[in-house]
């Protein structure tokens, strides 16, 4: 069974804010080359913030910009923990990440849910605009690519060469003079800002915003990360870019035909963990064998047109 | 020749109270005069390595200080140091960023003393110098600067560690047995090329090396260590007729490694 058009078009729409959280652990997983599990709490900070501002009757836009500041820091944070306090990073983004949970109530003003079905959000005003069956599929592809602009453009200046580097070799990056955990700390405080702002657009666009709705989104993150390099490639920064954002899409279209296929809702999770397994074994065979990779690239494409 | 570097007493335990108690260097004085280029050999564990870390910052000394053209640099953090030198160490992976091209890297070395701020990373004018200056090195790196790191050898990274470590002409160069993971042919060139990032412009070195051969034909002084203490110090005439041989009978050298 395939899926709707329609439900193609929703996993499209759903796929651009995913690829913002993507390019987020992009940042900290590939560039900083640092697990950062903040993420789930991070993402959900920014639901919160998006949401408190819209149902207050705040400037959607501004509440975006709000969700992706209240994302970066809990970033920072983790970096705090890990460059000043010496915390292993994978325990410093747990800690935060806990911690969160307990902010995030507070931000929500202890209520575990909040609705924004009579609110402003960016995705009402945007159907005002255009034809609604597209809107916000526009609204989100306009964002993306700013993002990734924006994003390129930082790691070609002489400060984004550095903040590359930290990830690749440390003691290179000391000996040219400069401090690797203010590296971290603006990474950290980078990605999560990034997470932040999927979680502010994600919270507007389902229009409402839940307290447990973190769970799991570091994974579909990476999951989205080495999916879009197993089939996109990773030779050019720009590739990798546009490779992680549409590892998110195509990630999202391939848990919609999950569900489609007869899964529960419920096992959505589950089924997270899968792709996550697979495609990373996808990645360990390209490294021994590219033509095995390429192989079965090909077939995952095809499964995805069909 | 104004003194460049001057280290006073310098003391580094490891481990200090346990049973795997180290000392690594104990209370070692060394002066260095502007343009030496001074060798250092020594067994495993004589703390060559630890000295050179300590000048670098890696490690934080528990005694002594260490002033380097007038400024005390015994507090300061290793990548505020780094401004004053260059560095190649042992291991040709720890040099480069793998994962970014040959321009890239050269062009994070390149902007060491520079604001690390929002300009391009790389402009066209850097690239035609460092295509100029890498041809100097007769690798053929020129006509790879946008190749990643990681597909160059082991030899042609040491060159170019080497030569992003020369290239922002700092006050010290620090190398660290920077040929001993490397073949013959591809160690003599790197050292061919060390003496050049040396001389012109010269350069304060201090390089330590396994090999006593080369310690005695590369540059102009020599120090010997062992068990965290300098034992021998020289240059000009009496390093002139220094041999090997004599190095060994004179300080009971028994690792068939420095022999080669």
């Amino acid at each position: 069974m395939i899926m709707t058009f329609a439900a193609f078009l929703g996993s499209l729409e759903l796929g651009m804010i995913y690829a913002v959280l993507a390019l987020g652990v992009f940042l900290s997983f590939r560039t900083l080359n640092m697990p950062d599990l903040t993420v789930d709490g991070s993402i959900v900070t920014g639901m919160a913030i998006s949401a408190v501002i819209c149902a207050g009757g705040g400037n959607p836009f501004l509440a975006l910009i709000g969700a992706a500041l209240g994302g970066a820091a809990a970033g920072l944070i983790t970096g705090l923990l890990h460059t000043k306090l010496k915390i292993q990073a994978i325990l410093a983004g747990i800690l935060v990440m806990l911690a969160a949970y307990s902010v995030n109530l507070r931000i929500m003003g202890k209520t575990p849910n909040i609705p924004l079905t009579k609110s402003t959000t960016v995705y009402k005003i945007a159907d005002g605009i255009l034809p609604p069956k597209y809107a916000g599929i526009v609204l989100g592809l306009v964002i993306l690519i700013i993002i990734i602009a924006l994003l390129y453009m930082f790691l070609e200046t002489r400060l984004g060469f550095v903040f590359r580097a930290t990830g690749d070799n440390e003691d290179m990056v000391k000996a040219c003079g400069v401090s690797c955990d203010n590296m971290k700390l603006l990474g950290l405080a980078l990605s999560n800002g990034l997470v932040g702002l999927a979680g502010g657009l994600l919270a507007q666009n389902q229009a409402f915003a839940d307290i447990n709705s973190g769970t799991g989104m570091m994974v579909i993150g990476l999951a989205s990360v080495i999916l879009g390099e197993v089939i996109f490639g990773t030779k050019t920064l720009m590739r990798r870019l546009v490779a992680a954002s549409l590892g998110a899409i195509l990630y999202r279209i391939l848990l919609a035909q999950a569900l489609y296929v007869g899964m529960e809702s419920t096992d959505m999770k589950l089924v997270s963990a899968i792709i996550v397994v697979i495609a990373l074994t996808l990645g360990l065979l390209g490294e021994k064998s590219s033509k095995l990779t390429r192989f079965s690239a090909k077939f995952i494409k095809r499964r995805v047109q069909r | 020749m104004k003194n460049l570097l001057e280290i006073k007493d310098i003391t580094k335990v490891f481990g200090e109270g346990t049973v795997n108690e180290k000392v690594a260097l104990n209370s070692v004085s060394l002066t260095l005069r502007e343009g030496d280029f001074v060798t250092v050999i020594g067994n495993n564990g004589a703390g060559k390595s630890t000295l050179l870390n300590c000048i670098a910052g890696v490690y934080a000394i528990d005694k002594g200080s260490i002033v380097l053209d007038d400024k005390d640099i015994t507090k300061l953090p290793e990548h505020k140091r780094a401004r004053w030198m260059g560095r190649v160490f042992q291991d040709p992976l720890k040099g480069t960023a793998f994962d970014m091209t040959i321009e890239e890297n050269l062009a994070i070395a390149y902007y060491k003393n520079r604001s690390r701020g929002l300009s391009p990373g790389i402009t066209s004018k850097d690239r035609e110098l460092f295509r100029e200056k890498l041809s100097m090195l007769e690798m053929g790196l020129e006509d790879k600067m946008t190749q990643k790191v990681k597909l160059l050898s082991g030899g042609q990274r040491q060159a170019l560690t080497l030569f992003m470590a020369a290239i922002t002409e700092p006050k010290l160069l620090l190398l660290d047995e920077h040929t001993a993971a490397l073949d013959p042919a591809a160690a003599s060139k790197v050292l061919a090329l060390t003496d050049r990032c040396a001389e012109d412009p010269k350069l304060c070195t201090l390089m330590i090396t396994h090999n006593m051969k080369d310690a005695l034909k590369h540059g102009n002084r020599t120090i010997l260590m062992k068990d965290g203490r300098i034992v021998m110090d020289i240059s000009g005439e009496e390093r002139e007729q220094m041999t090997v041989e004599k190095l060994i009978e004179k300080f009971s050298i028994d690792n068939d490694r420095m022999l080669l």
